[in-house]
């Protein structure tokens, strides 16, 4: 299953024009607003025509604007999670999961109600009716439904945009649950760095229009050119690491393909995949491996790249084992530590310092 | 209550609740699509078509009677045309105050059903298609379940406007007792002899006993489908 777009399209200033592939897991369609993300999503779900262009599933085509082809938008079969939940207000949580079942029984079998129910923990939402549902509960119901239908591809548009923090720690999970325990590719529009970092797999940034950046979600989070876009403050590499073990002064240590790190107690059992988010501005510089410092992680690294970046600071890309870290520090300690690539370095990471939204199932 | 009625005026409320309801009934599909329409649709014509819709309603309905005699008389337009095909006569026949009455309430109901349709959220709609119904589906489970109440209220004030129906359907159908006498006509023919405001009395309160009871019963059921649209 992948999908490809290819189109362009003008809707008042936005000048649209938008070449990718998302291929199975996630892939997060990334930008700030008004930069055309649900356009993108829009025009893949047929509710939009783009200009000019071309839209293929898996060999299908959905749009050719030089074939006047367009596919109408219920033969599709791409389940799409609204921002904003769009649960049928007359009908009940069970009618609204099912309400696509009907059209989608000619498509073969899919998962099924209380599978679908289990995976989302809506066991014992079901009778009840969506005006008295909260925000998250909403999303989660909204987004069995799209699943219910058994589509091709998950379209979602910025799901979690509408909730509270709370309620987006509430979700992440089951979506990182549809990604690891279900086979159905998903476009999800985000402009949030944290979500993107936690649920990608594949990462399309778009600027204005335009994709300025494609590939992986770990090779694109670890480009030091993409701070000026996430910003400086939301910055950060993710590190694919599964937990080793669990000490008894409440840490959690988690084993990396750099090394250990040590984390404060996570509720997850031993080998578990994780993926750790490290925001480049909690990462420290040394040259000499530190003694007598109070953070435990300290980390063999090599420097791949110095970067400039806006006001006084730089940001270092390092490969850490098979993974990359990027640290941001100021101009004139890389002057003072005279770093330069290929240089054998020390980073040091604060246990405290991850937050523990920051990390996910990997 | 049988003795409280004369047979006359027995028949004139019976006639008056046939024509009303076989009048709302067959109202209901194209006020329903005339509505979509202006709600939702772009279309040349489209105020010349709201403009049709709206006659009945600034017409006197005399001339609303005068010209539905015009054309569906036995040697109007389409009368003729009727009886030719079908062998149908609507003129000074029953069915003829049916269509009367149809037309007079035709705005009353689309009015309601229009602004029913433009409470609908689109939204709701786009992602009904989006998880595969086709644009009958969509409109079956979700533009009509949301538009109920509107449906309701809008089919019993055509219910009611179809009861008190006078003017035009006196001029298309006249006033033949049994036939076409509804209760406005029988009330205005008791007023027209001496002794008659005894039994035009009695219609009178029976007209208001039907009104009144139409009107909470609608209210009574677009309440139950509001809360139902509401979603709690």
């Amino acid at each position: 299953m992948s999908l490809s777009v290819d189109i362009r399209h003008s809707l008042g200033a936005l000048d649209l024009q938008v070449d990718f592939q998302a291929p199975t897991g996630i892939t997060a369609l990334f930008g700030q607003s008004g930069t055309g993300k649900t356009t993108v999503i829009n025009a893949v779900a047929g509710l939009l025509q783009p200009d000019v262009g071309r839209i293929e599933l898996s060999g299908q085509t959905l749009y050719d604007s030089s074939r006047g082809l367009s596919l109408a938008v219920h033969k599709r079969r791409l389940g799409y999670v609204f921002q904003d939940g769009r649960l049928f207000p007359h009908l009940s949580v069970r009618q609204n999961l099912v309400y696509g079942q009907r059209f989608a029984a000619r498509h073969g079998s899919g998962p099924s109600l209380d599978e679908v129910a289990t995976l989302l923990g809506l066991e014992d939402l079901l009778n009840r009716r969506p005006g008295a549902l909260s925000g998250g509960e909403k999303q989660r119901v909204a987004i069995g439904r799209a699943l219910l239908s058994r589509p091709r591809m998950l379209l979602m548009d910025e799901p979690l945009a509408a909730l509270d923090s709370a309620r987006k720690a509430e979700i992440l999970p089951y979506l990182e649950r549809l990604r690891d325990r279900t086979e159905i590719p998903v476009l999800y529009v985000s402009h949030s760095v944290a979500e993107v970092a936690r649920l990608a797999t594949t990462v399309v940034v778009l600027e204005a229009g335009r994709v300025t950046r494609a590939g992986h979600a770990d090779r694109i989070l670890s480009d030091p050119g993409m701070v000026r876009q996430l910003g400086v403050r939301e910055a950060g590499a993710v590190l694919s690491a599964t937990v080793f073990a669990h000490h008894p002064d409440g840490l959690t240590e988690l084993s990396f393909s750099g090394g250990r790190l040590f984390l404060p107690h996570m509720d997850l059992p031993h080998g578990t995949p994780t993926r750790v988010r490290i925001l480049a501005q909690d990462v420290l510089l040394s040259r000499a491996a530190p003694e007598g410092l109070s953070a435990l992680n300290i980390l063999p690294v090599r420097i791949i790249a110095l970067r400039d970046g806006v006001g006084p600071g730089v940001v270092v890309q390092l490969q850490i084992g098979e993974d990359r870290l990027l640290a941001r520090i100021t101009r004139r300690s890389a002057d003072q530590m005279a770093l330069q690539p290929g240089d054998a370095i020390h980073a040091i990471i604060k246990s405290v310092s991850i937050a523990r939204t920051d990390v996910g199932a990997g | 209550m049988s003795d409280w009625l004369g047979p006359e005026e027995w028949q004139a409320l019976a006639l008056s609740l046939k024509v009303s309801f076989w009048s709302t009934l067959l109202s209901l599909p194209p006020g329903i699509l005339v509505a979509y329409a202006l709600a939702r649709w772009q279309f040349r014509g489209k105020q010349v078509l709201n403009g049709l819709v709206h006659l009945p309603l600034i017409l006197p309905p005399v001339v609303t009677g005068y010209l539905l005699l015009l054309t569906f008389g036995r040697r109007g337009l389409i009368g003729a045309w009727l009886e030719e095909i079908f062998g149908v006569v609507v003129a000074f026949r029953w069915t003829g105050a049916v269509l009367a009455a149809s037309i007079m309430a035709f705005p009353l109901l689309v009015r309601a059903l229009r602004l029913a349709i433009e409470a609908v959220d689109p939204k709701l709609e786009q992602a009904a298609a989006t998880l595969g119904a086709s644009r009958p589906w969509v409109f079956a489970t979700v533009t009509l379940p949301l538009i109920l109440p509107g449906l309701i209220a809008g089919a019993v004030l055509g219910f009611a406007k179809a009861m008190g129906e006078f003017g035009a359907t006196i001029t298309f159908v006249s006033n033949i007792p049994g036939q076409t006498q509804t209760l406005p006509s029988a009330i205005y023919t008791f007023l027209q002899v001496p002794g008659g405001e005894a039994p035009a009395l009695r219609l009178v309160a029976v007209s208001v006993a039907v009104a009144m009871g139409a009107l909470l019963i609608s209210e009574l059921l677009a309440r139950r489908a509001a809360r139902r649209v509401a979603g709690a």
